[in-house]
């Protein structure tokens, strides 16, 4: 059973219309996926309670058997060559463009377009790996959330070029994922932090992560933001921190020949060590080598500063190369927004603080706060925010979007004022038993009826397996892309049929055309609705006929007396005469009810004869199983 | 009357917080869904002139007369089920309930 979430005011979704959207911080070391959740954005968390899925992927080795996250970076050292890690630094790369970027344990294959990595599975893309990691995220979120997603914002850095960005939508494409938008990481994180609720200003976004630094700076204006200039170091992380307090520890213990087991000792030890320093003036660390040698050594946050005072130095280098980049300098930047595990540490915070004149924002967990900004955008393009919240300035659909169903009524998928791009889904159902197609009729406007609203396409589903009325499940998804293109996309849930059509819905109308088609469906709001109540109740009125006649014909006479026949017939052909000259909603409502009273004892007789022959030579015993 | 379960209160309190505003949350019945109505759950900033209001462990329900007829009595819950959590709503008046648990008939 679905659970529920609170929506802002008006926004409720309808049954099965949920709008879940998810933002994706798709990472070089880590991955996280957020959404917003009764208003709350939150970080969803694995089974475990790790909000972090190392992107890491292994090919292992029974056919097919693929492991994501923790479970594949367990093998990471075992297994290297099967291992895939920081995928993202290959992707849209071609073999050329890597030789001068180091040795990697990889046997990377120079395929046409962009390269491969050669793995027990086979020769895989950059992208089909990615989108191993995305399919993880996408699962987590589906369990989490309780639906299935309507799209994701996928985060990207703001240097990826063209084939890197499309690498990373055909990743998502891949792993069954639609893009709502790709977002550039410094822009997510602030989003994340309210910084586009200014009209405008501009940002510095340090980005300090596991392996890699990122500078950027952002120019706000009326809602949009504009990467001003981006700089960084693609060799410079925490783990360079880590090292050198490993390397100190070393020549504390007098350490010359060390085992793999003492490599990955001291540098878990020093992981350890810089994070309590970020909280602690000092520390203690102990530890046991592999020959049995023991020791304790105590680290102060004053030593451990000087030991790593020129890494420091190194990411403020290319933050004033992005500052004269942009433009701009030091005193000119509104806010510095910190990013990545490594801002924890308190020197960072400091020296960032201390050229820039400010205290940078850092209330929010530096680790997640790319994926919160993009979960707070995945919500708006997905619709689910208030239009009164004045957002980054998005094109809108001027005319709801819609489809026409039994009755010549339009059912609306899009609402106006949408922002693209969007995407919407509703399930539809056959009417007729045995129905084996349905015809699609796309529509635009405000009215209830197909007769006043704006046709735009039409296409037919075919080869719906036939079923009772009712019982097929055609889920049709409608989606507007950045460009204002309209894709409407129908299928049947069971067997998997599909068709789909493409129309750009705002093409030949003129803005006076949309002002009076939206003035029409204002003045005609209360006919409109009465005129739909009534072609409801016909509708109502036809299945139940269709299906009261095709029961009489069946078993009519088997299992009513003469007389019962005879009033159900009556009540039919009170109804059928209702439906062709009846005008009043109530009035036909009450004769439908009237076929509906007279055919109950029918329709109980019907379901006891059915389960009758359902259970017909089934002993008792076996029922009780 | 309308209740909320501690556990339900407690979610609610923090949603509200982290939002920055709104009194309460609003409890409503629609026309729509597979078995004829459905839920809904927002935030409320404002309540409308003929809204009724309940309180219940600390929270604030606003809830449109229309509503009230479907929901009297009803309890609102906040269930675990998997990874999946979210609010549930125990209506002694619903009948039948469509397999989604969303929508229901009375």
């Amino acid at each position: 059973m679905a659970l529920l979430q609170i929506a802002e005011p008006g926004l409720s979704a309808a049954p099965h219309q949920h709008r879940l959207a998810v933002g994706i911080d798709l990472g070089t070391t880590n991955s996280l996926v957020a959404s917003v959740i009764s208003g709350v954005t939150t970080v969803m968390p694995d089974e475990a309670g790790k909000m972090l899925l190392p992107s890491v992927v292994r090919y292992g080795d029974e056919a097919g058997a693929i492991t994501v996250g923790y479970a594949a970076q367990a093998e990471q050292v075992t297994d290297p060559r099967n291992t895939i890690v920081s995928v993202k630094r290959f992707m849209g790369r071609q073999l050329a463009d890597l030789t001068a970027s180091g040795s990697t344990p990889y046997e990377l294959l120079d395929t046409p377009g962009m390269l491969s990595l050669n793995t027990r599975a086979g020769a895989k893309s950059p992208v089909e790996v990615s989108a191993e990691i995305l399919r993880a995220l996408r699962n987590r979120a589906e369990a989490s959330l309780g639906g299935e997603l309507v799209g994701a914002v996928i985060t990207v850095p703001a240097y990826f070029d063209d084939a890197q960005r499309q690498a990373t939508k055909d990743a998502a494409k891949l792993a069954g994922l639609n893009v709502l938008r790709l977002l550039n990481e410094p822009t997510a994180a602030a989003i994340a932090y309210g910084l586009d609720n200014a009209s405008e200003g501009t940002f510095a976004i340090y980005d300090l992560g596991g392996g890699t630094f990122d500078i950027s700076i952002l120019k706000l204006t009326r809602g949009v933001f504009e990467v001003l200039a981006t700089s960084g170091d693609a060799a410079l992380g925490g783990d360079d921190f880590d090292h050198r307090i490993a390397d100190w520890m070393r020549a504390e213990i007098g350490l010359e020949t060390q085992t793999p087991q003492d490599t990955r000792l001291l540098m878990a030890l020093a992981r350890r060590a810089k994070e309590s320093l970020s909280n602690a003036a000092s520390t203690v660390i102990r530890g046991e080598l592999a020959d049995g040698r023991a020791f304790s050594l105590e680290l102060a946050r004053a030593q451990f500063e000087s030991m790593t005072r020129d890494l420091i130095g190194r990411s403020l280098a290319p933050v004033r190369k992005a500052l004269r980049d942009a433009g701009v300098t030091a005193e000119d930047v509104d806010g510095v927004v910190m990013v990545g595990g490594s801002t924890r540490m308190p020197q960072v915070q400091e020296a960032v603080a201390k050229l820039f004149g400010r205290a940078p924002l850092n209330n929010l967990n530096p680790d997640e706060v790319v994926a919160l900004g993009a979960a707070v955008q995945a919500n708006i393009l997905a619709g689910n925010r208030g239009t009164g919240d004045d957002w980054l300035l998005l094109d809108v659909c001027p005319l709801s979007l819609g489809l026409e169903t039994m009755g010549g009524l339009v059912e609306k998928i899009i609402p106006r004022n949408s922002t693209i791009p969007t995407a919407r889904a509703q399930e539809f159902t056959t009417f007729k038993d045995g129905q084996t197609a349905m015809a699609i009729h796309v529509l635009q406007g405000e009215r209830e009826l197909v007769a006043d609203c704006r046709s735009l396409a039409r296409f037919d589903l075919r080869g719906i397996p036939p079923m009772v009325a009712g019982a097929a499940r055609i889920r049709v998804t409608f989606q507007i892309d950045a460009d204002g293109l309209l894709s409407v996309a129908a299928r049947e849930m069971i067997s998997g049929v599909e068709a789909q059509i493409q129309v750009k819905p705002s093409y030949g109308l003129s803005d006076e055309q949309v002002a009076g088609m939206l003035m029409d469906a204002f003045g005609k709001a209360d006919t409109d609705m009465a005129t739909r109540m009534l072609r409801e109740a016909q509708v109502d009125a036809r299945r139940l006929l269709d299906a009261t006649e095709a029961a009489l014909a069946e078993n009519g006479h088997a299992l009513l007396s003469h007389d019962e026949y005879a009033r159900v017939q009556q009540a039919l052909y009170a109804l059928a005469e209702a439906l062709e000259s009846e005008n009043d909603t109530a009035a036909l409502k009450r004769v439908t009810e009237g076929l509906n009273a007279a055919s109950t004892t029918f329709a109980e007789r019907r379901m006891d004869a059915s389960i009758r022959s359902a259970l017909a030579g089934t002993l008792l015993t076996e029922l009780s199983a | 009357m309308i209740t909320v379960s501690e556990k339900a209160a407690r979610h609610v309190q923090k949603s509200l917080a982290k939002r920055g505003g709104g009194i309460g949350l609003r409890l409503a019945v629609k026309t729509s869904g597979c078995s004829g109505l459905a839920y809904s759950l927002e935030f409320v900033d404002q309540p409308e002139a003929e809204d009724q209001l309940f309180e219940s462990n600390g929270v604030t329900i606003v809830i449109d007369p229309k509503s009230h007829v479907f929901l009297d009595g009803t309890e609102l819950d906040f269930v675990r089920e998997g990874l999946n959590e979210g609010f549930k709503f125990n209506n002694p008046n619903a009948k039948a309930a469509c397999g989604c648990g969303e929508s229901f008939a009375v």
